[in-house]
């Protein structure tokens, strides 16, 4: 599966994107994000707070039930502040 | 109907023109420019760097413009977003709609940039005195783009 981290996700993870293996057990947003907590002391620190961690899934805002599978495009970010 | 995310600058009369070019049976366009500003939250800003998620951020504006455009009866909708580097003074957004009627011209353009705020996958990087800064989001523009919700 292919991550996006976007604004101080970025900054704070250290990575623009990265590949990742997923879990079989890994299946919906939120159980995504939990596990990419446990990939560094970075992803930890930056991924802390989920209400301030918004996801799209092949480029659409999802929220943290959506399902997610191996082929999909996954980015995280801040909420937006465009404009 | 078109949607341009561009790191340069835009000529505001150049886009009206070629809205209006030979379109008599338009009878008003409202036009939103956003500029960078030289203060945030009472702080001195000396530049700001928009990041932005390409391919996500042209699909959002595609689908608020459809939006606006299913919404109210316009003849034509335009949304220009730049990123990159800009400074105080420089233009950051442009929203023009343009309708037989000035209603639909004007509730559209509002719509428009008030949604786009809220899902335009975008973010601000301010240069202050103390530093760079990400922009927070405000609970002010979720509100702003929540009066929407319903079809008027």
């Amino acid at each position: 599966m292919k991550i996006l981290y976007f604004a101080w996700l970025r900054t704070k993870i250290g990575v623009a994107t990265e590949t990742v293996d997923l879990p079989a057990e890994v299946r919906d947003v939120g159980a995504l994000v939990e596990w990419l907590k446990t990939r560094s002391p970075k992803h930890a620190d930056a991924l802390a707070n989920s209400t301030v961690v918004k996801v799209a899934v092949n480029q659409e805002h999802v929220p943290y039930d959506h399902p997610v599978g191996p082929a999909d495009e996954v980015a995280l970010f801040p909420p937006v502040t465009g404009g | 109907m078109t949607v341009k995310v561009q790191s340069e600058d835009f000529d505001v009369g150049a886009e009206l023109a070629a809205m209006t070019g030979g379109k008599t049976g338009i009878g008003g366009v409202t036009l939103f420019v956003g500029l960078v500003r030289d203060m945030a939250g009472g702080e001195s800003v000396s530049a700001m760097t928009l990041e932005h998620y390409p391919g996500m951020t042209e699909r959002q504006l595609e689908a608020i413009e459809a939006e606006a455009r299913a919404r109210w009866p316009l003849d034509d909708a335009l949304i220009i977003h730049r990123y990159g580097r800009l400074e105080p003074g420089d233009r950051i957004v442009l929203v023009a709609t343009a309708s037989a009627h000035r209603e639909a011209a004007f509730e559209s353009c509002h719509f428009l940039i008030d949604w786009l705020k809220t899902k335009a996958p975008f973010w601000k990087m301010e240069a202050t005195p103390d530093g760079e800064r990400w922009v927070e989001a405000k609970e002010s523009d979720d509100e702003a783009a929540a009066r929407w919700a319903k079809s008027p």
